[in-house]
């Protein structure tokens, strides 16, 4: 066993706390070690090439690197041992930056204590055993699920670049929130004609879409996933249907729409909206009379190309996948929890949403303003912000996305019915953003009055008008302002289905909800499990500006996945040792990535360990009673090795 | 002579955190020596009982906030462990302050250096080790 240590100058970070020389020499004393040296910058080519003269000459095996923190360098120094045909899980590092030289001022205590991690390293060096990273094939095609800007957004980018893409959608049609609002900030674009362009995706011959489905399992890893999916029935043979739109116009039954935010009503069988993709309705069987009642038929009897079935199961597909997009959006917070704004008691009382369905031109009034409580057209408004956002009693984050679309819509009303009246009652005014402070101003310069207060309450009025209290927090003054309608900015949250494909994922969500990013800054794409990519609000609040950003993000991050045809792991894995395992299953209890199965052998059961879901946390190792279970490159002597060395004096 | 503990940090959070004190020139007392493993999952009573068997004054298992871990729940199984192994120090004789349980995130480098300030204090307050050490 040949050990070389080099200690690290880090020019005067470590050096100028550390004494690097009497550091080298204590190391040049451990038991195998065979050279040490110290230089001023260990990873610059002089410093490595150092260590590579070293392993030539010395026949180095194993080598310490007492530097900065391993997150650093240790992928530097690794890939040296590899270069110069060495293994690259022979070497450690001993963090003598971060965890000693940055953090102590005492020079004898720092160099002390440095003396003490080179000789746990060494310790740790001496134990460890060669490795070989595991090379696994790659399935190149991707999932996204979530049919909304974001997913669009990725599933094109990987389209175009010439992968396979699958696109779940759990409603009958793509296009998501973006679809339902009337006009985006800062520009005033119609969302429907930007987002058309994109929607046409369903003719990419690389996107194949599954619309009113839902993903229903997911096995296998990294760049070889299995995804079963749920195509629920739509009672509509979708090869069959051409998308002619009589079914709907004769269907005798109307229900609320709750794309409509309640305010419209649909058909029984229908479509979400006119540009909707794919274009084949979905019979709703709740409330379609030929379910409820057992007769009706109209839309069988119209239909030209006799696509309904009413008969029609739901189907589960299996598609294979290297990596997958998380794209599913956000759902609006039902406000109906704070009881003093009156949401559902009052009905002038909207959400955010459903003002933008009440003001849109495919909407249910075509874009007449006109009231809900008695279709009088609103002269008087006020926006109410941070509902269910920025509040210890429901959601403490900021929702992003409420000032900027309160601002717009504010605008708007002012634009389109210059007598009309216009208050937002406000936190703060968040509108950073490429020419979002701009339109805020001009917003003011068209006489809409903005109150920093939060509205303490709404009051019903008998008329249906509502009053709103608040205190304007600038001047101390309660104001008392009687307007028509009350719109309310409401929090975006995670969707009611993010839990269970959290669990199907195996993925973390946040304290807020929200999936959580592998790092806040560095990886915000990534999740925790490798091969998972997260895009757009499923992440958290964002506007769809950084939505498109973001799902451009994602599927770059999976496509430097399936670009390639084969991967190499990790060998950092658990496995079991068969003559010892009892085969109680401790182990698979505790693993949180279904790494370990146990099976029959030679009549009686073992954990087995697939080592590529394994990702060496080293849980189970703990949990096992046996001592079947170990872990490669922190076994128990690996780690026993290093706690006595530490406890050794120098 | 000064204490001497074994800290236990796993690589996603506590590691990290003690990390970003050093990049933000935090300043702790010197007696802590880290060992890094993957997370504080990995941890195992033995573990613990080995270095304070060995001298140490103290032992702290550090990892990602509960609902944090990078592995999903590892820190669950840290938590459990160290519980079962502070009443079996209690058992043993051996004061149950020894031994601590901290969960420190990859941003927290200023919690990193005050729970190990705090720590050495409060280890420097109790009598000499029965096993050696102080």
């Amino acid at each position: 066993m040949n050990i070389g240590v080099y200690v690290c100058h880090c020019g005067t970070n470590i050096a100028g706390v550390i004494d690097v020389e009497k550091v080298t020499e204590y190391a040049a004393t451990l038991d195998g070690v065979v050279v040490a040296r110290n230089y001023k910058y260990m990873c610059s080519d002089p410093g490595k090439e150092l260590i590579r003269n070293d392993i030539k000459e010395k026949n180095l095996d194993r080598v310490v690197v007492a530097a900065c923190s391993p997150t650093m360098h240790e992928k530097t120094y690794r890939d040296v041992m590899e270069e110069m045909g060495g293994n690259p899980f022979l070497f450690e590092m001993a963090n003598i930056r971060e965890q000693d030289s940055w953090v102590h001022t005492d020079k004898d205590e720092a160099t002390e204590k440095a003396y003490d991690l080179v000789r746990m390293a060494v310790a740790k060096v001496r134990k460890n055993e060669p490795l070989e990273r595991i090379e696994i094939p790659v399935t190149q095609r991707a999932l996204v699920i979530g049919g909304g800007v974001a997913g669009m957004e990725a599933s094109l980018d990987l389209a175009e670049q010439g992968y396979e893409v699958i696109l779940v959608e759990k409603e009958q049609s793509i296009g998501g929130h973006m679809s339902q609002l009337t006009k985006t900030f800062p520009t005033l674009d119609c969302p429907m004609c930007i987002l058309a362009p994109k929607m046409a995706l369903h003719e990419h011959k690389n996107i194949t879409i599954y619309s009113f489905s839902e993903i229903e399992e997911v096995s296998g890893y990294v760049g070889n996933f299995e995804v079963s999916i749920r195509k629920k029935a739509k009672s509509v043979i979708e090869d069959l249907c051409n998308g002619c739109g009589l079914c709907q116009e004769k269907c005798p039954t109307k229900v609320l729409s709750v794309y409509d935010g309640n305010l419209g009503m649909r058909k029984a069988i229908y479509t979400l909206f006119p540009q909707a993709v794919p274009r084949i309705p979905v019979l709703d069987r709740e409330n379609c009379l030929m379910f409820t009642k057992g007769k009706c038929g109209v839309c069988k009897k119209v239909c030209p190309t006799d696509a309904i079935d009413y008969e029609q199961q739901d189907e589960i597909v299996t598609e294979k996948v290297g990596a997958i997009i998380v794209a599913t959006g956000y759902a609006e917070y039902d406000p109906s929890e704070i009881a003093e704004y009156g949401y559902g008691r009052y009905k002038n009382v909207l959400t955010g949403l459903q003002f933008e369905r009440l003001t849109n031109a495919s909407g249910p009034t075509l874009g007449a303003l006109k009231r809900p409580s008695d279709g009088a057209t609103p002269k008087r408004f006020a926006f109410i912000q941070c509902v269910g956002s920025r509040d210890v009693n429901t959601h403490e984050y900021c929702s992003k996305v409420c000032c900027m679309y309160t601002v717009k819509n504010a605008r708007l009303l002012r634009d389109e019915h210059p007598e009309s009246e216009v208050y937002v009652f406000y936190t703060d005014v968040r509108s950073a953003g490429k020419g979002y402070e701009e339109f805020y101003k001009i917003s003011q310069e068209k006489g809409v009055k903005f109150v920093r207060g939060r509205a303490s309450e709404i009051v019903g009025l008998p008329d249906d008008n509502l009053l709103v209290r608040t205190e304007d927090t600038f001047t101390g003054n309660v104001i008392e302002a009687e307007v028509d309608m009350v719109i309310l900015a409401c929090a975006l949250l995670p969707t009611e289905d993010s839990a269970k494909l959290r669990d199907i994922l195996k993925i973390s969500e946040g304290t807020d909800g929200f999936f959580l990013e592998a790092h806040p800054k560095l990886r915000p794409v990534d999740t925790l499990t490798d091969g998972v990519y997260i895009a757009g609000c499923a992440q958290g609040p964002r506007d769809i500006a950084d939505t498109v950003v973001h799902a451009k993000g994602a599927a770059s991050g999976a496509s430097v996945l399936i670009s390639h045809t084969k991967m190499s792991l990790d060998p950092i894995s658990a496995y079991s040792d068969e003559s010892v395992c009892r085969g109680c299953g401790e182990c698979k209890l505790v693993c949180q990535f279904g790494a370990i199965e146990i099976e029959p052998l030679d009549g009686r059961l073992i954990a087995n360990v697939n080592e590529v879901l394994c990702k060496g946390c080293g849980a189970c190792v703990g949990a096992c009673c046996n001592g079947a279970m170990t872990i490669k490159h922190f076994k128990d002597e690996q780690i026993n090795s290093m706690i006595e060395a530490a406890m050794e004096v120098a | 002579m000064e204490p001497k503990i074994v800290a236990f940090c796993c690589k996603w959070c506590s590691s990290a955190g003690a990390d970003l004190a050093g990049t933000s020139r935090m300043k702790y007392p010197p007696n802590i020596r880290i060992i890094r493993v993957m997370c504080s999952g990995r941890i195992e009573p033995s573990y613990i009982l080995r270095a304070l068997e060995l001298g140490a004054d103290g032992v702290i298992v550090t990892g990602c906030h509960l609902g944090d871990c990078h592995y999903i729940a590892g820190n669950e199984q840290a938590l459990k462990r160290v519980e079962m192994t502070t009443e079996l120090l209690e058992t043993m004789g051996i004061d149950p302050r020894r031994l601590r349980l901290e969960w420190i995130s990859a941003s927290e480098g200023a919690r990193f250096a005050s729970v190990m300030t705090d720590f050495v204090e409060e280890i420097k307050k109790l009598e000499p080790s029965p096993l050696g050490g102080v």
